[in-house]
C-alpha cells in the first residue's frame, strides 16, 4: 500500500511521451478540437442565449454571463479527463504503446506522467479556446481575468491526474462510465456551473463543497468579472494540493498495474 | 566467449503460480539463442524479465554486464525488443514510427532520419513510408517492429515469437535479415515454438517446459544426443506393437506409442534402417515414413507428444 502514495521517480524523458502525444494529435487535431469545444460552446449559446431569454438576472448577471465562465473550466476539466481515460486506457490496453516504450530507456513512470501531462495540454488548449471565445461574446470586463490561464493549467492537472487514477482500475471501456456518469457529469452540473448553489437543499451545496471544480468555476467568475476575494488563494491551494496527490497516486496505480 | 547476459536461480512468481522456476544460463556475445517450449512454459515471462518489463522475484541477472534491478535505463538503451504483440503507433506512419522511437532513445533528428531510411531500406519497407501502421500486411507490420528494435543499434535483440502467425515467405524474409545481423555482432534471444525457426536461426537453444530448462546446446548436438539420427514413423494399429518390439528386441532401438504412431528413434550411425524395414514390412501397417530426426522430435520428446495446456 505504501507504495502507492510514494513520489514516484519520473524523469525529463517524460517529455518524449508528450512529444509523441503532441505529434500524434497534430495529425487529427481538427476533429480532436471539434470534440472538445463542440460541447462548451453549444451549451454557451443555447443555455446562455436560449435559456437566458426566459431568465431574470442571477447574481447580477445575465445567465449567458453567469455560464460563461464555468464553462471555460468545465471544458477543460472535460478534455483533459477524456483524453486520460479513453485516450491512455486505448494506449495501453489495447495498442500497447506503453509497452511498446518501456523497452526503450522510458520508465512506465514517464510514460504515464508524460500522458498526463499530455492530457494537461489538451485540457489548456479546450480551456484557452473558449475563454477566447467567451472574450468575443464581450464578457471579460476584468484585468484579473489574466488569471484565468493560470487556473486553466491547474483544473486541467488535476482532471488528467485524477482521471488517469481511475484509468489505473478500469478493465473494460464501459467501466468508464462510473467515473464519467456517475462523478465528471455531476459535478459538472452541481458545481455552480449553471445555477448558484446557495439557492439549493443543504445537503446539495455540502456535497458540492467536497468537488473540486465548484472551487474552480467560483474562481473564474471571480476573477473574469474582477471581484477577487479569499477564495482565489485558498480555491487554488485546494485544487494544487488533490493535483498534486493525484498525479502521484495515479503514477504509482499505472505502475502496479502495467509492470507484473 | 565473453557473457552477455547471465541468469542465476532466476524465478519469476505470480502469486501462486510459478512461470520461470529458477533457471540458470548464460548468452554470449554475438550468440544467438532461442528459449523454445510450449506455451506457458516461460518462455514469455523470462524474456521479459531480460529487459525489465516484468521484475524477477528472484535470482540473478546481469545484462551487458549490468543489473537489471538498478540499471534498467542502461540496459534498455543497448537492446532493441520485438515483443509478441505487434505494439506500433497505429497514430503514426511508417517512417514517424521509426522517428518517434528513435526520439526515446534520445537520437538526434537527423541521425533518426538516416537510421530510418536505412532500416526501412533493409527491411524492404521504402514504399510504405507513408502509409499507416493498419494498411500494412501482417509481414510487413512484423518488419516494421523489427525495424523499430533496431533503430539504436541494440547489442542485444530480444524476439518474442517474431514470426507467429506470418506466411512462410514473410517469414522467410525475416529468417533472412536476422541472420544478416550476425554479421555486424548484434546477439540474439529468442523466443518460440517453431522447430524450424530455431533451427534456421540459432547456436544454442535451452527447451522449457513448466518454468524450468529441461535441456541446453545446440539444436543438432541435441538431437543427436536425446532423439538419434533417424526417425522411423509406423502407422500401425496398437494392438501389433507387441509384435513390432518382439521383431526388434535384439536391436538397440527406443521406441514411443503416440495416437496412431509408433515412433521408432533410430541412434547415430545406425545402419540398421535396411534390416528394420526388411522385418517390418511383413507386420500390417498402413505407412511407413523413414526421415532425419528433427528439432521437433526432440521438442516433443522432452516436453512429451501429449498436448498439454497449462
Amino acid at each position: 500500500m505504501n507504495d502507492i502514495f510514494r513520489i514516484p521517480s519520473v524523469s525529463w524523458r517524460c517529455l518524449r511521451v508528450w512529444q509523441r502525444d503532441r505529434d500524434a494529435y497534430m495529425k487529427f487535431y481538427k476533429l480532436s478540437l471539434l470534440g472538445n469545444l463542440g460541447d462548451p460552446i453549444l451549451y454557451l449559446v443555447a443555455m446562455g442565449y436560449g435559456l437566458g431569454r426566459f431568465l431574470n438576472q442571477i447574481e447580477g448577471m445575465t445567465y449567458l454571463e453567469f455560464i460563461a465562465p464555468g464553462l471555460v473550466i468545465s471544458s477543460s476539466m472535460f478534455a483533459a479527463s477524456f483524453e486520460c481515460t479513453y485516450g491512455s486506457f486505448l494506449r495501453m490496453i489495447y495498442l500497447k504503446t506503453y509497452d511498446a516504450i518501456i523497452a526503450t530507456p522510458l520508465s512506465i513512470e514517464d510514460v504515464v506522467s508524460g500522458d498526463i501531462l499530455w492530457g494537461t495540454t489538451k485540457g489548456m488548449i479546450s480551456g484557452t479556446i473558449m475563454f477566447a471565445v467567451v472574450g468575443a461574446f464581450g464578457l471579460i470586463d476584468s484585468v484579473w481575468a489574466a488569471g484565468i490561464p493560470l487556473l486553466i493549467v491547474l483544473v486541467s492537472f488535476l482532471f488528467a491526474s485524477l482521471s488517469m487514477a481511475a484509468t489505473s482500475f478500469v478493465k473494460t471501456f464501459e467501466a468508464f462510465n462510473y467515473y464519467i456518469t456517475l462523478f465528471l457529469t455531476p459535478m459538472f452540473f452541481f458545481s455552480g456551473v449553471f445555477f448558484p448553489l446557495n439557492r439549493l437543499p443543504d445537503w446539495v451545496s455540502v456535497v458540492s463543497k467536497f468537488l473540486p471544480l465548484t472551487y474552480a468555476v467560483e474562481i473564474s467568475r471571480a476573477l473574469i468579472y474582477g471581484q477577487p476575494s479569499w477564495i482565489v488563494p485558498v480555491g487554488l491551494a485546494l485544487l494544487l494540493g488533490p493535483a498534486l496527490f493525484f498525479y502521484c497516486v495515479s503514477i504509482n496505480l499505472m505502475k502496479r498495474r502495467v509492470i507484473q | 566467449m565473453v557473457p552477455i547476459i547471465l541468469a542465476k536461480g532466476l524465478t519469476k512468481r505470480f502469486g501462486d503460480l510459478i512461470a520461470v522456476d529458477g533457471i540458470d544460463f548464460t548468452i554470449h556475445e554475438r550468440e544467438y539463442f532461442g528459449f523454445l517450449g510450449p506455451n506457458g512454459a516461460g518462455k514469455t515471462s523470462t524474456i521479459r524479465m531480460l529487459y525489465g518489463h516484468s521484475p524477477m522475484t528472484d535470482g540473478q541477472l546481469k545484462v551487458l554486464g549490468l543489473d537489471i534491478r538498478t540499471t534498467a535505463r542502461r540496459i534498455k538503451e543497448q537492446i532493441g525488443v520485438v515483443s509478441q504483440e505487434n505494439n506500433l503507433d497505429t497514430d503514426l506512419s511508417v517512417l514517424e514510427n521509426l522517428l518517434v522511437y528513435a526520439r526515446y532513445f534520445n537520437m538526434p533528428k537527423r541521425e533518426a532520419r538516416r537510421r530510418a531510411d536505412e532500416l526501412m531500406a533493409f527491411m524492404q519497407l521504402e514504399a510504405k513510408e507513408k502509409s499507416r501502421v493498419e494498411q500494412l500486411s501482417g509481414g510487413m507490420k512484423r518488419r516494421l517492429v523489427l525495424a523499430r528494435a533496431l533503430i539504436n543499434r541494440p547489442k542485444i535483440l530480444l524476439l518474442d515469437e517474431p514470426t507467429t502467425g506470418l506466411d512462410p515467405q514473410a517469414r522467410h524474409l525475416i529468417w533472412q535479415r536476422l541472420r544478416s545481423l550476425k554479421s555486424g555482432g548484434t546477439a540474439l534471444v529468442l523466443t518460440t515454438h517453431y522447430m524450424d525457426e530455431a533451427a534456421q536461426l540459432c547456436d544454442r537453444v535451452a527447451v522449457m517446459d513448466a518454468g524450468r530448462i529441461i535441456a541446453t546446446g545446440s539444436p543438432q548436438e541435441l538431437v543427436r544426443e536425446r532423439v538419434g539420427a533417424e526417425v522411423l514413423e509406423l502407422r500401425i494399429a496398437p494392438a501389433l506393437d507387441a509384435q513390432v518390439l518382439r521383431s526388434i528386441a535384439d536391436l538397440d532401438i527406443e521406441t514411443e506409442r503416440y495416437g496412431d504412431t509408433l515412433y521408432l528413434y533410430l541412434p547415430e550411425g545406425h545402419t540398421l534402417a535396411k534390416t528394420l524395414t526388411d522385418r517390418l514390412i511383413g507386420i500390417n501397417h498402413s505407412e511407413m515414413i523413414h526421415r532425419q530426426a528433427t528439432l521437433e522430435d526432440l521438442f516433443l520428446r522432452l516436453t512429451g507428444r501429449e498436448l498439454v495446456e497449462h
